[in-house]
This record gives C-alpha cells, structure tokens and sequence, in this order.
C-alpha cells in the first residue's frame, strides 16, 4: 500500500484534536453526576448548563474534524 | 456499503438535483403541516383527546425555554424558532432509523459500476441541510439582537466604535482597555462563523457518524447486534435535537443582553 503523508496528518489532526474534548466533556459529567448526587433536587437546573458546557467542549472537536476533513 | 459523506441524487426537477436527503427532510416538511392542520382542525377552548396531548408537549417545551432563557418574555419570543428546529430535527433524525432508510434503493450507474442508491437517507446527514438550519438560527439571533436593542448597539457588540468615543472622556487607561475591547470585539465576528460551522457540523457529524456506526454492524452480524446501537441513535437523535435547540436559545437570549446597561450605571 502507498504510503500517503496526508493521511497521516488526516488521522493525527482528529486523533490528538479529540484528546482534550474528551477530557473536558468527562469532566463537564462527572461534576454534573456529582452535584446531581449531592443535591438531587437541582438535577433540572444542573442538565441545561451540563449540555451547553459540553455542546462548547465538543465544538473543539468539531473543530479538528473540519481541518482533518480539509487536509 | 458504508454511506458516502455527500447525499445521492436520485433524480432531477428541471435541471435541480433532487437527493435522497431532500425527499427524507421532505417527509418531514410534509408530516408537520398535516399534522398541523389535524390538530388545528376544530380548536376548543377547552382541550380533550390530541390536542389535550399536543398541549401537554408545547408546556413542557416552553417550561424548558423558560428555563435556557430565565425569562419568560424571551423564552416566549424565541419558542416558535426553537421549537420548530427541535420538533423537525428530532423528527428527521428518528426518521433516518426507520426499517427501509439506507436499503429500499435504485440501482444506477455510478462511477462506471451498477450501484444501490437509497431513496432515503437521514436529512441530518446531509451537511447542506444542516447548514442551512445552522445559518438561518445565527441570522435570526441577530435579529432578535437587533430588535431588542438596536441596530447600532448591536453593531457595537463586534465593532466596538461607541466603546472608543466613550473612553476619551475617561482617561488613558480607559482608552487602552477600549483598544483591547475592540480587538476582543473582532474575534467575536470570527466567533459568529465558527458558531455556524460548529452548530452544523456537530448535527451532521454525529447522525452520519450514527449511520455509519450502525452500517458497519449491520456488517458485523446483521441480527441483534444493531438494536442496542439503534436504542443509541434514538438517545443522540434527541440530544442533538435539544442541544441545537438550547444552543439557538442561548445564542439568542445573549445577542438580546445590552452588553453596557451596566456599564453605564455605575
């Protein structure tokens, strides 16, 4: 098989760009989870800002994506 | 056969393409006003059966924009806009996991071999569709901006000329904090763009990751072993669908703050 530079580049961009999306969004739910576990009452307030933090966590990742899809 | 990222043409109208997202965002266009006109048939004061149902779910919704916004008169003036991206989001993404999408096809000449083409295909994994949805909900936040504190104010959100004039009757370090606001000003121009690219391809990325997820497992062992990942789809189906929804109302509620109300009191 041919060995493709860009192909690399393609799978490093979105493999290393996804590394702290990652890390950010299980942390956006784990506190979540957490203050949910404290205060089980507040669980309607808490989910709509959990899913915008992690709608913005997870544009970073979309982000990679769009240069991995353009490489 | 793992689904190509761009949608098929199945045929043309007058020289248009009409692809096989287009006929699935269309079932959808579709379902929405006869249903709407079902339930608006014979409206009564007084709700029983459907429409006591259909009452039910615009409550909950509204009760939930309420809760984005934190104000009602807000939550009330971007509802129709919100929900309607929600209820044909959360359709066209439940759609695209009925039996038939992506197997009942035409076989055409494609790339010199016979290939299937599907009729139907998940609107949401469509990008153009998406696009579409993303550009038109930025546009209207900033009308809404527009309409809730002027044209010229909201100018001054992202070319911050007002920001300038004002500092000189403050002093140099009021100045030098105006320059830096300006600069922060033009990257939330940059900001703006990149919402539409990331509110798009957040949609499209995660329905076309779906459809290829389930494709591939299909592939794997055709029996039993999607069902789980098909209770996944319907779960990402509605998540998405609430996320654009919320992020349309939180774009909105902060393009109508009048960023110097504040500013000026003190």
């Amino acid at each position: 098989m041919e060995f493709d530079i860009s192909t690399l580049a393609k799978a490093l961009s979105i493999g290393i760009g996804s590394i702290g999306p990652a890390f950010g969004i299980g942390l956006i739910g784990s506190k979540a989870m957490e203050a949910i576990g404290r205060n089980p009452e507040a669980a309607g307030k808490i989910f709509v800002p959990m899913l915008l933090g992690m709608a913005f966590a997870e544009a970073i990742a979309i982000y990679a994506l769009v240069v991995a899809f353009t490489i | 056969m793992i689904p190509p990222l761009s949608a098929e043409t199945i045929f043309y109208i007058a020289g248009f393409p009409v692809t096989n997202a287009i006929i699935n965002s269309w079932i959808a266009v579709v379902f929405f006003v006869v249903f709407a006109m079902i339930i608006t048939r014979k409206r009564e004061m007084v709700p029983r059966g459907l429409q006591n149902v259909f009452e039910w779910i615009m409550e909950v919704l509204i009760s939930f924009a309420e809760q984005v916004t934190g104000d009602k008169e807000k939550a009330m003036k971007f509802f129709p806009i919100a929900a309607t991206i929600f209820v044909f989001v959360l359709f066209s993404n439940w759609i695209g996991l009925m039996p038939g999408t992506g197997s009942i096809g035409v076989y055409q000449m494609h790339h010199g071999h016979m290939e299937l083409i599907p009729l139907l295909r998940p609107a949401g994994s469509d990008l153009n569709l998406t696009l579409a949805i993303a550009g038109f909900s930025i546009f209207m936040t900033h009308v809404f901006g527009i309409i809730a504190i002027g044209i010229w104010k909201h100018f001054n959100k992202f070319v911050n000329i007002m920001g300038i004039v004002h500092s000189f009757k403050k002093g140099p370090m009021a100045i030098v904090v105006a320059f830096i606001e300006f600069g922060v000003g033009l990257i939330e121009l940059v900001g703006e763009v990149a919402k539409t690219l990331s509110l798009s391809l957040r949609l499209f990325g995660n329905i076309f990751a779906g459809e290829v997820l389930l494709t591939v497992l299909a592939g794997i062992l055709a029996y039993g072993l999607p069902i789980p990942f098909m209770f996944l789809e319907l779960l990402v189906g509605i998540i998405q669908a609430s996320v654009f929804a919320i992020l349309f109302l939180a774009f909105a509620s902060v393009a109508t703050m009048d960023m110097h109300a504040d500013e000026e009191a003190h």
